[in-house]
């Protein structure tokens, strides 16, 4: 199979891949065994081999990339994942994990002729250790769910991304997830202490625990965010965090980015860390009041959405501080949620944002870049140039304070020639990204999307000696193939010196982007 | 001077890389009692490269020194015939204020880097617990991953570093993540290196993100009495609302300790949070100065110092266990760490270097109570040969393979790291 170069969109009329739904002749007798293996060791109620039924698994979050997996396996515990794993290493089958499937980036996309691990019956809270502020959870926990435990002790699991609702702590594992308030408390893996993994090789390893720091090499930080490649996480430590004692959110509206933009520096500049700064520019405004009436000030080329957290003395005084920064940058309303409803408002508009875009356009590409956050005031205005040079509309939704960029392009499919342009355009903002000292993702991964761009970022030999870690814990390359790297390297080969058809792509383990 | 090492004569090196400046090693360039041949002295990130690959072309193995305040820490290296001396390359390569982060070379001292952030009211987070002269450079705190008080507030090593340059073992230029605070693109090689004790690459820049130097800062202490009462101390503090920046631990050889935790914020904040925070403790006193041992290590040359890891309850398990384990020795032992955090060090007395690895064992023996490791990260040369060092480590095979692929022919510290490392 080969995903390549196909168009995000956010809706379900978008391009879609058509990657073959079978495996070859040749290994649908090593798959059919295969799933023979499993039924019998696992029960044959955790494994899936219908084709309509795994149809259900072709895709994750980022709709587009659809592969059916040739085999899915419901495991109920690290065991069970041991199994599935020991049995895809002894066939030479590829395997994939998957959590809730909300990934932006096609991280847990299936392989064609491959067993898609599914954690979803592996749910349970093992512990909320308040003395030691840890939660030992299994991998397909709710991340909303940690919080929703820990609350009566005083305590919530910070990394917040959008989908906590519904997405898995397995998920947030692979991918370092972030969310709005990840300026203050960081990502995924300042906040993952312990990590049971099955290595590619099936062996249960485990990688820290409830003390921080483990002797000798900090794997788990290493495995954190390598989006499944390195092994499929059965049990994860995590860090809890006490609930502050207060919390405060403003929503500001600006004339346009430029004084948002200029408001957020001052805050920052004057030493104040908020719990989020987020912004929306005028078109993500327009989505979000059709969507969801979230009654943002009219008029706004831009609001910023401000929220601060911890003693309620020391919020109290920067909450002021931060108001007077917005109102010297000439912000012209400024509200203050007065209660948790008001509150919920100003953030609905927000994290609506994205879905919210499906109001005002047929079909959109969700962007995820960075860029220092100095350079926001110039890289809105590449971008704005960009959109109107090509007449493709752009909506700017982004967590203002670590420069963390989410355009969404949008365009009509319907329109011939619309989403070549949208895709060039999406691609374009990644040049800026990466051209002013930045990344090509902050949070979302790289998967199957962005592999292609890695290049752009890092040399050969960066990329090289990422993949010696690899190589180190999957030399057969069969732990989430194809994500993250635009080019396999055989492990044990000298680096710079690839000629001629890959060996990994040659045995159709691998793809090449 | 006309000895050579492997065959291979300072001449040679010289020829190999004509820009860099190598000498014979004098007799304060071993590592840890290891004998060095040669003493390298780069520039610049491709200097570095230039000197690994002549390291590679001759098979002299590799050590890196930034200041060599913590060369001692670990196991000696089998071999080091090469030492990469990183302490002129220490410039500030960028420091954006604005994105609060900052660019250096890993040579620069990070007392040196602290005063290039003051001006702008910042700080890299991190006050390493070390000797106290404080010459230590970006480098050694990287591959030694130390940290200090300020570990519960702002994170680790790991958590602060957001993009790193290196130099493999077979010469090749790397790097990994980037200079904005927000990056998962590729596997974070940075995390990998930080602690590796100059085993897989040669750190040669880094980047760092930085926080606002806070309004005030005050510090409350109390004395704390026995391992239970520490262990309350720690807990009234942790889930109150004071939100501390640093809740350390102080117990001398005498048995008597104290609790110190720092605040840190806007003024008006801070005040009323040490009245909380006294109001709940029903005790201590506060100060503008940190109580006299703050930051500062436990330990005297010559001394025996452990690294100790604990689940943060597990600290009162941690520190009985400790005592008992170590009630043979000449005298009790001073602990001083993040009681907040769960990391901690102890000094031991080294004289009697049997008893010493006793009480090692007999504490590894029982760590899984407190979840925790037990290191020993400087002894003694006698200390160090009767136990190991490292100890237990889970995952060891994985990291093994890890180094393999990195350093196949263990050029880098050979044996200074974790068995088979």
């Amino acid at each position: 199979m080969t995903v390549d170069h196909q168009l995000r969109t956010g809706s379900a009329t978008g391009t879609e891949t058509q990657a073959p739904d079978q495996p070859g002749p040749d290994r649908s007798a090593v798959i059919a065994e295969l799933a023979r293996t499993l039924k019998s060791k696992l029960g044959a109620d955790k494994v899936i081999d219908d084709h309509a039924r795994l149809r259900t698994y072709e895709c994750d979050g980022l709709a587009q990339y659809k592969v059916t997996p040739a085999l899915a396996v419901l495991p109920e515990d690290a065991p069970g994942v041991q199994t599935v794993v020991r049995a895809c290493n002894a066939a030479g089958v590829p395997f994939v994990a998957r959590g809730s499937g909300t990934g932006l980036s096609g991280g847990a996309l299936p392989h064609a002729e491959g067993v898609l691990i599914v954690t979803s019956r592996m749910r349970s809270i093992t512990e909320i250790d308040r003395a030691n502020q840890r939660a030992v959870v299994d991998p397909g926990v709710i991340n909303l769910h940690v919080t929703q435990q820990a609350m009566p002790e005083g305590y919530y699991y910070a990394p917040d991304p959008s989908s906590q609702q519904v997405c898995s702590i397995g998920g947030n594992l692979a991918e370092n997830s972030g969310g709005a308030h990840c300026l203050k408390y960081g990502f995924t893996v300042n906040h993952v202490t312990g990590a049971e993994l099955v290595a590619p090789d099936g062996e249960i390893v485990k990688l820290g625990g409830k003390a921080v720091e483990p002797t000798g090499y900090d794997l788990l930080g290493v495995v954190v965010g390598s989006e499944g490649t390195l092994g499929v996480a059965t049990k994860v430590t995590l860090r809890l965090v006490r609930l502050p004692e207060s919390v405060r959110t403003l929503l500001a509206a600006f004339p346009s980015p430029d004084e948002a933009g200029a408001a957020t520096s001052a805050i920052i500049g004057a030493g104040v860390i908020p719990a989020a700064i987020e912004m929306m520019d005028a078109l993500a405004i327009e989505a979000a009041e059709a969507a969801v009436q979230c009654g943002y000030p009219e008029g706004a080329g831009a609001v910023l959405v401000i929220e601060l957290d911890g003693p309620s003395a020391e919020v109290e005084q920067q909450f002021a501080e931060v108001e007077r920064h917005c109102r010297d940058n000439d912000a012209f309303e400024i509200r203050i949620a007065a209660d948790n409803a008001e509150r919920a408002l100003f953030w609905k508009g927000r994290k609506s944002a994205f879905a919210a875009v499906g109001r005002i356009s047929p079909d959109y590409i969700v962007q995820d870049g960075v860029i220092p956050r100095t350079a926001l005031p110039e890289v809105l205005r590449r971008i704005s140039e960009l959109a109107s040079n090509s007449g493709v509309r752009v909506a700017n939704v982004f967590h203002a304070g670590d420069g963390n960029l989410h355009p969404l392009v949008l365009f009509d499919d319907s329109h011939p020639g619309e989403a070549e342009k949208a895709e060039e355009v999406s691609g374009a903002i990644l040049d800026l990204c990466i051209a002013s000292g930045g990344s090509i993702t902050g949070e979302h991964g790289v998967g199957s999307d962005k592999a292609k761009y890695m290049p752009r970022m890092f040399t050969d030999d960066d990329l090289d000696t990422m993949q010696m870690v690899r190589c180190a814990f999957d030399p057969k390359g069969l732990s989430n193939p194809g994500k993250v790297f635009p080019t396999p390297r055989l492990c044990g080969e000298v680096p710079g010196r690839r000629k001629g058809v890959h060996p990994l792509q040659a045995a159709g383990l691998a793809d090449q982007f | 001077m006309t000895s050579t090492t492997r065959g291979v004569g300072l001449a040679a090196l010289e020829v190999a890389v004509p820009d860099v400046e190598i000498v014979a090693a004098g007799p304060d360039d071993s590592v840890d009692g290891t004998p060095v041949s040669f003493v390298a002295s780069p520039t610049s990130t491709a200097e570095v490269a230039a000197v690994l690959r002549a390291a590679v072309e001759h098979d002299l193995s590799v050590v890196a020194r930034g200041a060599g305040t913590k060369l001692t820490w670990g196991a000696p290296p089998a071999r080091a015939d090469l030492l990469v001396d990183l302490f002129g390359m220490d410039r500030v390569v960028e420091h954006s204020a604005g994105d609060l982060i900052v660019h250096v070379e890993a040579g620069l001292q990070l007392a040196a880097l602290q005063q290039v952030l003051e001006p702008d009211g910042q700080r890299l987070a991190i006050d390493p617990v070390t000797g106290s002269r404080r010459l230590g450079t970006v480098g050694g705190l990287i591959a030694t991953g130390a940290s200090g008080p300020l570990r519960l507030a702002s994170g680790g090593v790991r958590d602060l570093l957001i993009g790193v340059t290196f130099v493999r073992a077979d010469g090749v230029v790397a790097k990994a993540g980037g200079k904005v605070v927000k990056n998962v693109a590729g596997y974070d090689i940075g995390k990998l290196l930080t602690g590796s004790f100059g085993t897989l690459g040669i750190i040669t820049e880094a980047v760092f993100r930085l926080n606002p130097v806070p309004a005030a800062s005050r510090w409350v202490t109390m004395s704390a009495g026995d391992a239970t009462t520490v262990g309350e101390v720690v807990q009234t503090v942790i889930h109150s609302q004071v939100v501390p920046s640093a809740l350390e631990l102080d117990r001398r050889p005498d048995g008597t300790a104290e609790v110190g935790v720092l605040i840190e914020g806007i003024v008006d904040g801070v005040d009323g949070r040490v009245q909380g925070l006294e109001r709940l403790l029903g005790a201590g006193e506060s100060s503008d100065a940190p109580p006299p041992w703050w930051g500062h290590a436990p330990w005297s040359a010559g001394d025996t110092v452990l690294r100790l890891t604990t689940e943060i309850a597990g600290l009162p398990k941690l520190l009985d266990a400790l005592d008992d384990a170590t009630s043979g020795l000449s005298r009790r032992p001073a602990v001083r760490g993040s009681a907040g955090v769960g990391l901690l060090h102890a000094s031991l007395p080294s004289d009697d270097s049997a008893a010493v690895a006793e009480a090692v064992t007999s504490l590894r023996h029982q760590s899984t109570r407190w979840s925790g490791d037990v290191v020993v990260l400087d002894a003694p040369g006698a200390v160090k040969r009767a136990v190991d060092v490292w100890g237990p480590v889970r995952g060891l095979d994985l990291m093994r393979r890890v180094k393999d692929q990195f350093d196949p022919h263990h050029r880098l510290a050979p044996g200074r790291f974790v068995v088979g490392v």
